[in-house]
């Protein structure tokens, strides 16, 4: 007896400190990004370092003055909207046929459609800027979005397909009986009731698209995103802007992932909390 | 005018035959219950007929309108769903509108037809609210609601009260008969619960492994059930069986008892009866009292008769014990004998 519970605390106690550990893992070095891209670029320079932020924006407003920086935010929003269209205007489609008709191969199906996620881009990256050059579709936003909307695609699928299911089917069937074609009763019952979901799914996109920088540092030249425009010069640049840089790029994607986080549980079936 | 015709409607899911050549007529204003268990066939039978679902063969048809191949929503029909299917992002008045709305009826006609029917099921207070703010009960009013507002020829029902609370069953079970004689349409009503058919429906069709076994009124599926199968399907408690053996033309034998019966060339036959058509007496059936269960105006008893168990309904005042002996004398009138091999009654 006293066994079993000496043994409970101490699977409680290995619990708790395992949360400690990954959430140290995580925030810690969020945390003194946070510290450091807030702080004057004398402060980040001394020794012993700083765990206290200043709230000085002197390194933030030099940064956003960068020669460069302002024209590899544009292309970043640019290529991030245009991923997320294309992923919402493919995926959702297929994530409602998934979830609403039986066909020959939907487990194949939805096998392939992770296993996209299995090649690696660097395998891929030299033909595709081959192809892309034949095409003159290099350096350009909607090449690369093109490329980032294969990588966001699969998740874009999966989340539709779980807005869809959870659609109970009679609804959809009650609307056809009151008057709707297949259109209609998507777009007056359907559609409403998912919308928060597609949301959800959309800026996933956008938030994979933002953070991708081997296919953008490949393919852009000129007009490089965000993601490559800093790998191309920050480990040449100062201290201070390369924490700048790193926290401009980390807010927008913690942020977007942390307001749709109980979309991308229901994507692997885990209920919504 | 609104007769339902249902010709030779058959449906396969790969090599499960789902339904077997259907054949059914639904007259005019006519209140048709789909009786049966689940997996007959009688779910898919309503929505072949609602359009969500498309036959294998065969033909539907609405008056003189052939509808088996328009959608759902050109046939002229509603429908009521078993988890009432409200839309939950809109209000209670905003449901019972929304195929109004489709079908681009004028503002001041629709807020006419969406607060008579609402009050005609009782939910005129309820109008601003949304599903999630209702009970199972209100969300049935508001689906039947829906589907009466849109003045159909047929109204369509998939085992509407089989999510609600007995008492509540009961409850709306009356007031639906009431709102749909008002109505004058035409209704199909699926339901497994036998009580529910008999009470709600001018007539029943008895399904049986994708075929209709019997469609007729619930006193005559009661009293003169076509095969074995609706016998024992029919009444709870359900007939007794018993398998009597020819002695001379017309009379069969059970237990030294002779019963007069019809007059057929086989060496046994198979005889129904009601637990209530038998009465205590000094001859008759012998039957070993089993259990003894007092149901407040009457008794039911389980005995044995030979082998097989047997069911009465006796006066409450009979002085019975469990493994006493006494006879049971049926009412031979009421006896319904089936064919020993086919099933099927003759008379």
């Amino acid at each position: 007896m006293t066994h079993s519970v000496a043994s409970g605390k101490s699977i409680r106690f290995l619990y708790i400190a395992s949360i400690v550990l990954l959430c140290a893992w995580v925030l810690g070095p969020l945390y003194l990004l946070a510290v450091n891209a807030l702080s004057s670029p004398d402060t980040i320079n001394q020794f012993p370092m700083n765990l206290i932020p200043e709230f000085d924006l002197e390194s933030l407003i030099f940064f956003a003055n960068f020669y460069g920086m302002l024209d590899a935010l544009i292309n970043s929003i640019t290529v991030a909207l245009f991923t997320m269209c294309f992923s919402i205007c493919l995926g959702a489609p297929a994530g409602y046929a998934l979830a609403r008709f039986d066909f020959v191969g939907k487990e194949l199906f939805r096998v392939i459609i992770l296993m996209t996620r299995a090649f690696p881009l660097p395998l891929l990256a030299l033909p595709l800027a081959v192809f892309f050059i034949e095409t003159g579709l290099d350096d350009t936003a909607f090449g690369l979005s093109l490329v980032h909307t294969t990588l966001a695609l699969p998740f874009a699928i999966l989340i539709t397909f779980s807005l869809f299911s959870g659609v109970p089917r009679e609804l959809e069937e009650a609307a056809w009986t009151l008057g709707c074609n297949r259109f209609a009763a998507f777009r007056f019952v359907i559609l409403p009731l998912i919308l928060p979901g597609i949301t959800a799914s959309a800026i996933f996109a956008f938030v994979i698209s933002w953070n991708e920088v081997f296919a953008s540092a490949v393919l852009t030249i000129q007009n490089r995103t965000l993601t490559a425009f800093l790998l191309q010069n920050l480990d040449t640049a100062p201290l201070h802007l390369k924490f700048a840089g790193g926290f401009i790029l980390v807010v927008p994607a913690i942020v977007f992932i942390f307001a749709v986080r109980k979309y991308l549980f229901a994507m692997w079936g885990i209920s919504n909390r | 005018m609104a007769i339902i015709e249902i010709k030779n409607i058959a449906k396969t899911f790969g090599t499960y035959e789902a339904l077997k050549d259907i054949n059914l007529t639904v007259e005019d204003q006519e209140f048709m219950v789909l009786l049966g268990a689940s997996g007959c066939g009688k779910t898919t039978l309503l929505r072949i007929i609602a359009g969500l679902e498309s036959p294998t063969q065969g033909e539907v048809w609405i008056g003189d309108r052939r509808i088996d191949h328009l959608p759902a929503r050109e046939r002229g029909i509603s429908m009521v769903f078993q988890n009432y299917a409200i839309f939950p992002h809109m209000t209670v008045a905003e449901n019972i509108g929304f195929g109004l709305k489709m079908s681009k009826i004028p503002a001041d006609e629709l807020k006419r037809r969406v607060e008579k029917n609402a009050e005609l099921m009782h939910i005129e207070h309820l109008l601003k609210r949304y599903s999630g703010e209702l009970s199972g009960g209100q969300r049935q009013r508001v689906a039947v609601a829906r589907a009466l507002a849109m003045e159909p020829d047929v109204i369509l029902m998939d085992e509407p009260l089989s999510n609600l609370d007995a008492l509540l069953r009961l409850e709306m079970r009356a007031e639906l008969k009431g709102v749909l004689q008002q109505s004058n349409t035409t209704a199909i009503y699926v339901t497994h619960d036998q009580v529910e058919a008999m009470s709600l429906a001018d007539r029943v069709s008895v399904m049986n492994a994708g075929e209709i076994v019997q469609a007729d009124k619930p006193m005559e599926l009661y009293r003169n059930p076509a095969t074995q199968f609706v016998a024992s399907f029919i009444g709870s408690p359900p007939m007794n069986f018993l398998i009597a053996s020819n002695t001379s033309n017309g009379f069969w034998v059970i237990e030294n008892e002779t019963l007069s019966g019809p007059s057929i060339a086989e060496q046994s036959i198979l005889l129904a009866i009601r637990p209530e058509d038998v009465r205590l007496s000094d001859s008759g059936l012998p039957a070993v009292v089993r259990l003894v269960e007092p149901l407040g105006p009457h008794l039911l008893v389980t005995t044995d008769v030979g082998s097989n168990q047997f069911r009465a309904i006796l006066d409450s005042d009979s002085q019975i014990q469990e493994g006493q002996k006494i006879f049971l004398k049926p009412n031979v009138e009421r006896i319904r004998w089936f064919h020993p091999e086919t099933y099927r009654a003759v008379f």
